[in-house]
């Protein structure tokens, strides 16, 4: 087993506005008060199948998709709820579709690991490792065919670099110059397997660089760092510079999914990386430079807590699609 | 003296006896070492065997898949473990185009003598890329032979006969099937060439595989309290076809039903009705019926999965009919 030190907390002063800093970190919170509610919907048996939660990582969506335009596109993995919480969707429809029921997202019939939201332009959680990045690169040549101004960001993990749609993906937005940005999120395990394990070279910025592609590396817990990075990254991907590569480098606090006995990673391990959350650094941060009281953080948290328990409510007032329309939507028409 | 185990533990003793028997076998997959396997299968086996033959593959389905045709073709004897059938189609091209096709193509100068084993088919609210049962589209494939194990012995028994198979062999774990308990017989050797009956009956032919098995004995069971006697029917190899067995089914039974969870459309259950077509046409007293996934990506929400899927009562709703 691998031991994966964690480096010193995120500190340092916060170079925003006091609102804009608070309403990143609000998401970060509402991301966490969301999964730890699904977490103990799923043990009351009112959430099946797998459940991945992003608790420990919300840094990374949180920051990055806050740089990008309502009208980029999105593209996501199963492990999507915190991507589709911050991009705008509404945190009943994210809770609903996890019960299955009609009012979900997609009317119950992905659940979790499929959320797809046409209105903020979230192309599908995709339960397939690696299966979203081809997409992305089609949405890519779309947008560029068609001379629009939006770019496509895709979310993946390190685990899905190990297989051949990341690379052939690579090759053809670096070739055919795409808007696409390559969001890579790092958290060293794809389930049960460290990055040594499954890569022969663990620098994954040097891959995007065999592809003749810009990439940029970034503390994935500092949410300040992800921000400024991928607000830099966007904007040169949308003057045209072509396909970027960020890799964040975050880990995974929970179990991959709900069933998984973490033989392969130690407690302790975990528990220093922990140290590292991006919610309690980043307030600490906010707290010192003076942006934050612990009366607002308690604000924030009571406001996230009151619309997870209407998320919540929702969903159990929520119905169940009729069996008659199991073939519906098959096709368009 | 039968003892009790359940399906997971069935296929668990299986590979480890594979493994202390035959140096030349090695398991290799995604989580099948440090993890413990998906699902279990191999807990434990990292620290008996160690990290040369049980071998963690990095997600790379495409890559070890072919690496285990690779491996069997230079004298080695994998077992190749996919997470489920949706990521085989990231393999496909591999076994398909190669495994499948080297001993003819070479003129019969290559085999590849490899087992890859999968897990198949739906009931656990995985949605529609973790749901799917693609066997009947790897049983279309000639030059490999395809293996459904639905029961405790067949679970046991199934690998080793594989194993020793000179051709590739691809294995479909029921995920519905993983915590089914039964009695092991003392002589649970079984081959890999025939169907069996596992319920004798008259009147109808259920004829099905896999996780559908336990479904179409429930359906029996209700259809003896109805007074009609069914018999079950295990296809257990979907390639090649026992035909004869089945066959001799239907001419007891004079009617039968084919029960399948792949989709209607292009399924296994029409190759089974096709060959009942050409060779017990005239032995029927009903046209052939059929009960199979709805044609639909399998969804989330429990109801709405529980009814793309074959179920009992939709089974005996289509014997009923029969006799209606
Ligand atoms: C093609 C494919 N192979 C295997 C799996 C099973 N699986 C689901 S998630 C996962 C780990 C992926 O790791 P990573 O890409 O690092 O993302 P993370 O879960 O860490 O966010 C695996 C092996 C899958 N869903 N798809
Ligand atoms: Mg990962």
């Amino acid at each position: 087993m691998t031991d994966h030190h964690a480096a010193a907390p995120p500190a340092g002063a916060v170079p925003w506005k006091k609102d804009f800093a608070l309403r990143l970190l609000a998401d970060m919170v509402r991301i966490r008060r969301m999964e730890e509610k699904a977490a103990e919907m799923y043990g009351a048996g009112k959430i099946r199948g797998f459940l991945h939660l992003y608790i420990g990582e919300e840094a990374t969506a949180v920051g990055a998709l806050h740089a990008l335009s309502p009208e980029d596109n999105i593209v996501a993995t199963y492990r999507e709820h915190g991507h589709a919480l911050v991009r705008g969707m509404d945190m009943g429809a994210i809770m609903a579709e996890m019960y299955g029921k009609r009012e979900g997202c997609a009317h119950g019939r992905g659940g979790s690991m499929h959320l797809f939201d046409k209105a903020t332009r979230l192309f599908g959680g995709n339960a397939i490792v690696g299966g979203g990045l081809p997409l992305a690169v089609g949405l890519g040549l779309a947008t560029k065919m068609q001379n629009e101004k939006r770019i496509t960001a895709c979310f993946f993990g390190d685990g899905a670099v190990a297989e051949g749609a990341f690379h052939e993906s690579m090759n053809l937005a670096a070739l055919w110059k795409l808007p696409v940005l390559f969001c890579c999120e790092n958290n060293l395990f794809g389930m049960g397997t460290s990055i040594e394990r499954a890569e022969s070279q663990t620098d994954l910025c040097v891959k995007a660089a065999s592809y003749n592609m810009p990439a940029l590396k970034v503390d994935g817990m500092d949410i300040v760092a992800v921000h400024e990075v991928t607000k830099q990254a966007a904007q040169r991907v949308r003057v045209g510079e072509g396909p970027l590569f960020v890799e964040y480098q975050t880990y995974r606090f929970r179990a991959h999914s709900m069933f998984d006995a973490e033989l392969y990673r130690q407690k302790a391990e975990v528990e220093e990386w922990k140290t590292r959350g991006p919610i309690h650094t980043f307030s600490a941060r906010l707290k010192a430079g003076g942006k934050l009281s612990e009366e607002e953080f308690l604000a924030i948290d009571a406001a996230a807590n009151s619309e997870v328990a209407a998320a919540v409510a929702f969903a159990e007032a929520g119905t169940w699609e009729p069996i008659e329309d199991l073939l519906k939507d098959l096709h368009t028409s | 003296m039968s003892r009790k185990l359940n399906y997971r533990e069935a296929m668990r003793e299986a590979m480890h006896e594979a493994l202390t028997n035959d140096p030349r076998v090695f398991l290799m997959g995604e989580d099948v070492g440090m993890y413990g396997g998906t699902y279990a299968f191999s807990k434990g086996f990292l620290d008996e065997f160690g990290p040369e033959r049980i071998r963690d593959t990095p997600l790379s389905e495409l890559g070890f898949v072919g690496a285990g045709i690779g491996a069997a073709l230079g004298g080695m004897r994998p077992i190749v473990e996919v997470m489920t059938v949706n990521f085989s189609l990231l393999a496909l091209d591999q076994i398909v185009n190669s495994a499948a096709t080297f001993r003819h193509m070479s003129g019969g100068q290559f085999s590849v003598p490899l087992v890859i084993r999968m897990t198949t088919g739906a009931g656990r609210q995985l949605a529609a890329q973790h749901s799917h049962s693609l066997e009947g589209w790897y049983a279309h494939i000639p030059g490999i032979k395809v293996l459904a194990p639905a029961t405790i012995e067949d679970a046991r028994g199934m690998l080793a006969p594989a194993l020793a198979d000179p051709d590739p062999v691809v294995i479909f774990e029921h995920a519905g099937l993983f915590n089914m308990e039964g009695e092991l017989p003392d002589d649970w050797s079984v081959d890999i060439s025939s169907a069996k009956v596992r319920r004798a009956g008259k009147d109808v032919a259920i004829i099905t595989h896999g996780g559908s098995l336990p479904k179409a004995l429930a359906a029996a069971e209700q259809l003896a309290a109805a007074g009609i006697d069914a018999e079950v029917l295990d296809l257990r190899v979907l390639r090649p076809l026992d035909t004869a067995t089945i066959m001799a089914s239907v001419a007891k039974c004079r009617r039968a039903v084919v029960v399948d969870e792949g989709w209607r459309t292009g399924s296994l259950a029409a190759e089974v009705m096709a060959r009942i077509m050409e060779n017990a046409f005239y032995e029927l007293d009903a046209p052939v019926a059929r009960v199979c996934s709805e044609e639909v990506p399998i969804p989330y929400a429990r109801h709405m999965e529980e009814a793309a899927l074959p179920q009992a009562e939709k089974i005996v709703a289509a014997v009923k009919g029969f006799f209606a």
